[in-house]
């Protein structure tokens, strides 16, 4: 494939002849059909700008149907970025600039556009039929309601055609090149560098010289037209982020999730072993960890939920780094056996990516509503310890630090992400293995003699030892019946089930004991605490800087430790006036913390398939903390 | 390691825990001959495992000195999966029954199957559901009268060996509880077998389907009623041996020894046939219409599930070389920050 003439006249290196403004940061939406491409331009935008040292934050937003019919308003996809030069937690509230490349993109997007916001449409797309689809009855392009944006209609159809011309391909094959264009459009005019797409390019379409040829004059079109049309008087550049020396990586949550797994199992000197079954969207985890056979990961594709948890089950008593990922129908049908692993004392962690429910619900958006099922959902007194990452890179440290609990206290961790966190993406520091904290698991040796295994001693933490098959003397038998306490034989003796009962629960509270304190971000005390928990953090963050900024005595804690609760939480909360709880869900954490605190905490509630946006916190943080109390 | 063989007895097998199974029970023929058979395959105890789901049945494990896991209703097979994948030095034998295996855990018995995962499926039939007192199972005839059918069962019960042969199954065999010399031989073909071994064999309940085989083992008929395959053997049956199976089209039928019938004429067992069609054609052959097929029906080489995965790590590794987790994270795009 030739790529020589490229960056000549596009790389980020070339002055473009224009006045160029330079921001603080910019939230960009690429919107389309869901068959146009914009998940990949998003992402290469992402990229470009990651490596151009921007801090960012991203948003995938998709529908469910792989291809709803084309130009429909069900059909939309988005992607929208959000790039600064300082460090941000959110993907963005309002757009600076939204790309819509059909009528049905314009009408659902629109809104989230900022007034004076840059609007790039392909006008081309505004025929009689997108624009019936798209419910418009006249073309907004032209009637002036678009008046309050920049608008910028460009005819992305004829301009790609027309790069592609010679190449030989079919006018769908040529169309199919109109993202790139877009991708252009927008590189230039944030002066991004063509480069790392057109490696992108090399790399993906290197085996179709054409169709790689194509791509990168479809994206050299795009740019070049910024450069030439008169439409664009400025362009804008946003500098780089000042963020924590060190190399790093653009990492989405569910990547760093399987590395931190990874990672996991080299620290405890373990293969690892995952049973799944696909599911939204969760699949990306075992879609990256089966490409990492040389790393000893045994990926197996469960012919169900049940399965995945079950073999999961049965790898972690082969001694295996055993793990199973699912969403939270799946997890609904791993419930017993759950509940099976919490009564063997197995290590395992089960991972669910939380999507819009009840049932199938909204597969392909995010939501917090599984806090109740992963604390409570199994039968009977079913303790397990339950974690909540923050951000995609916080996806890595969780890993982690699920199975370092799991070993330490013989327990199954139900980790917690949600779709927001496993699509999007943000700069990852890259971790060096050799100097994470390692993670010690040993199993007892052979036994010699007729003195008996005792697979239910314990420990100081109540944690039980993890005899292994394969090791002479220790022959046991574990199973889901009751267990007699020490020799873990069937037990149906009325008080020694009460005194397992507590003991499985003491030993999941034990993890608390040696819990890092909660960090508090603010005042040490005041009028308001905003609690937080799982995918709302960035938001949640941003909107406390914002309301201290305006003098109110507000502070955060965000929650990683679901279950159990940080040591200190109670206190914590005793020293404001009130508490705020935050969710994507009707309540859930709330009603944890009034149950188990007796603390009026109060909710901000949302459950629309999208994150919350900072100014929703942040008018209600408002409204509890009055600027008078400060 | 030592290479000195372990001389163990039946005895060695028994686990301290009281066998609670009614008396009678057709599961504890199972559990002598298991241990028995065991006792003479030179394999340590500790490198055994036995997994089992829910029903009387799957108390199997407590009864033994080995590993095992009493696991949840049908997951038997699945647990066995992920055990076997990581370690594949282990003996692994599952042991189930009709309700476990054939009703609530069927999708498990079926894709274990068809993965041809080396290890030992036994499920007990005993056409009842006992644990629960007395349901009918998937097993239960047309008109079973129970708890749950007072007026007779209107399902068409599965045929275990049938649904095993249709999952792609390499080894499949069936024996009886109380005809102990040859459960013994059935079970050691099948933990010789490499691939997963389905064995069925027919259990007695005398608490809530007694007499269920009665057909079977009463020895003033089983001769007309069973009839016990061999390899390369011709299909011969009755008390006299005088009468076997021949194959008319693709139907087989009993016909009378002598006279113009030769024991060439009759269908030969060949249960290393590559092709199922003459082991399923077996497992359809039911009593009363024709005696029930005793012995090894399938019996054939297949790559192993646990194999292959090892071997995908090992072919990886290879090619690959050992994963380096710290090369992995600054491979691709990366940037530094200063």
């Amino acid at each position: 494939m030739s790529t020589t003439t490229a960056g000549a006249t596009a790389s980020s290196t070339s002055p473009t002849s224009k006045p160029v403004v330079t921001l603080k940061g910019a939230t960009v939406r690429f919107a389309g059909d869901s068959g146009d491409g914009m998940q990949l331009a998003g992402m290469q935008m992402t990229n470009t700008s990651a490596l151009a040292g921007n801090d960012i934050a991203t948003f995938p937003d998709f529908p469910a149907e792989i291809r709803a019919p084309r130009g429909t308003l069900a059909g939309v996809s988005g992607y929208q970025l959000h790039f600064s030069s300082t460090e941000i937690f959110t993907p963005g509230d309002d757009l600076n600039a939204l790309v819509a490349m059909n009528p049905a993109a314009l009408q659902t997007n629109l809104s989230d556009l900022h007034d004076g916001g840059l609007l790039v449409v392909n006008q081309e797309a505004f025929d009689e039929k997108g624009m019936r689809q798209a419910g418009y009855a006249q073309n907004p392009l032209e009637d002036g309601s678009l008046r309050k944006y920049q608008l910028f209609t460009v005819p992305m159809t004829s301009l790609t055609r027309r790069s592609v011309e010679g190449l030989g391909l079919s006018q769908k094959e040529a169309d199919r090149c109109r993202n790139f264009l877009a991708m252009g459009l927008v590189y230039w005019l944030y002066g991004r560098s063509l480069d790392p797409t057109l490696r992108y390019i090399e790399s993906k379409f290197g085996g179709k010289p054409d169709l790689a040829e194509a791509n990168v004059r479809a994206l050299k079109a795009g740019y070049n037209y910024g450069e030439t049309t008169d439409a664009f008087v400025s362009s804008y550049q946003v500098d780089r982020a000042r963020l924590k020396p060190g190399r790093y990586r653009n990492m989405t949550g569910n990547q760093a999730l399987a590395w931190g797994l990874m990672a996991a199992a080299k620290l405890s000197n373990k293969e690892m072993f995952l049973g799944s079954y696909p599911i939204t969207p969760a699949s990306d985890i075992l879609h990256e960890l089966s490409r990492y056979k040389n790393f000893g990961v045994r990926t197996f594709q469960a012919e169900d939920e049940i399965a995945a948890i079950t073999a999961t089950i049965g790898a972690a008593f082969g001694g295996a780094m055993s793990l199973t990922t699912s969403s939270g129908p799946g997890i609904a049908l791993k419930g017993e056996g759950m509940g099976l692993a919490v009564m063997l004392e197995l290590p395992m962690i089960i991972i669910n990516i939380q999507r819009g429910g009840p049932s199938t619900g909204l597969p392909t958006k995010t939501e917090q509503s599984d806090l109740f099922q992963a604390v409570f959902g199994r039968n009977g007194e079913c303790p397990m310890p339950v974690i909540a990452a923050r951000s995609p890179a916080d996806c890595f440290d969780l890993a982690h630090e699920a199975w370092r609990i799991a070993t330490r206290y013989m327990t199954p961790v139900m980790l917690l992400s949600d779709g927001y966190i496993a699509n999007g993406s943000e700069p990852w520091l890259i971790a060096d293995v050799d100097k994470m904290p390692k993670i010690p698991v040993s199993h007892p040796g052979p036994q010699e003699g007729d003195e008996p295994y005792l697979p239910y001693a314990r420990d100081e933490r109540l944690a039980r030892p993890w005899g292994i098959p394969g090791t002479p003397g220790l022959m046991h038998r574990i199973g889901g019946l009751e267990k007699q306490d020490i020799t873990g034989n069937v037990s149906y003796d009325p008080a020694n089930h009460q005194h397992m009962v507590n003991l499985r629960a003491r030993k999941v509270a034990n993890v608390a004991l040696e819990l890092p304190p909660q960090e508090v971000f603010g005042p040490e005390r005041g009028s308001l605490l905003v609690l937080s928990w799982g995918g709302t953090y960035g938001a949640c963050l941003t909107a406390v800087q914002a309301a201290q900024a305006e003098g109110l005595t507000v502070a955060h804690a965000h929650l990683r430790y679901m279950n159990p609760f940080p040591r200190d939480l109670g206190d914590i909360m005793r020293r404001y006036d009130r508490v705020l709880v935050p969710e994507l869900n009707l309540g859930q954490l709330r009603q944890l913390i009034r149950a188990e605190y007796l603390v009026p905490a109060v909710g901000l509630n949302k459950v629309e398939g999208k994150p919350f946006a900072v100014s929703e916190v942040l008018a209600k943080i408002r409204e509890l903390a009055p600027a008078s109390k400060s | 390691m030592s290479t000195e063989l372990p001389v163990l007895t039946a005895n060695d097998f028994a686990s301290d825990q009281d066998v609670r199974w009614c008396p009678g029970c057709g599961d504890y023929s199972i559990l002598a001959q298991m241990k028995k058979m065991l006792a003479t395959l030179s394999i340590p105890r500790e490198k055994m495992v036995f997994v089992s789901g829910i029903g009387c049945s799957s108390r199997f494990p407590y009864y033994m000195n080995t590993y095992g896991i009493h696991s949840i209703h049908g997951r038997a097979p699945a647990v066995a999966t992920g055990l076997k994948s990581v370690r594949p030095d282990l003996t692994v034998f599952v042991i189930t029954g009709d309700g476990d295996g054939l009703s609530i855990g069927g999708n498990h018995l079926m894709h274990t199957i068809r993965r041809n995962l080396d290890i030992n499926i036994i499920l007990f039939n005993n056409r009842i559901y006992g644990l629960t007192k007395g349901q009918y199972s998937p097993t239960s005839p047309k008109g079973k009268v129970t708890k749950s059918t007072p007026m007779g069962a209107i399902d068409n019960p599965l045929h275990p060996l049938s649904i095993a042969i249709g999952c792609e199954a390499t080894f499949v065999a069936r024996s009886i509880d109380v005809h102990i010399k040859h459960l013994e031989m059935v079970l050691r073909r099948a933990a010789e077998h490499r691939g997963t071994s389905f064995v069925e064999v027919y259990q007695n309940c005398n608490v809530f389907n007694d007499g269920a085989f009665d057909y079977a083992t009463d020895r003033k008929i089983k001769d007309d009623t069973i009839v016990e395959i061999e390899h390369n053997k011709p299909l011969i049956f009755g008390k006299n041996r005088d009468k076997g199976i021949r194959l008319n089209g693709l139907e087989p039928e009993v016909v009378q020894l002598g006279g113009a019938i030769k024991e060439d004429d009759l269908l030969f067992h060949n249960e290393l046939a590559e092709e199922p069609s003459l082991a399923y054609l077996l497992s359809r052959m039911r009593h009363p219409e024709f005696p029930e097929p005793m012995g090894v029906l399938r019996a054939v080489d297949r790559p192993r599930y646990d194999d292959e995965l090892n071997k995908q790590i090992t072919v990886a590794r290879e090619q690959r070389g050992d994963g380096d987790m710290n090369a992995l994270f600054r491979s691709g795009e990366t940037w530094t920050v200063s």
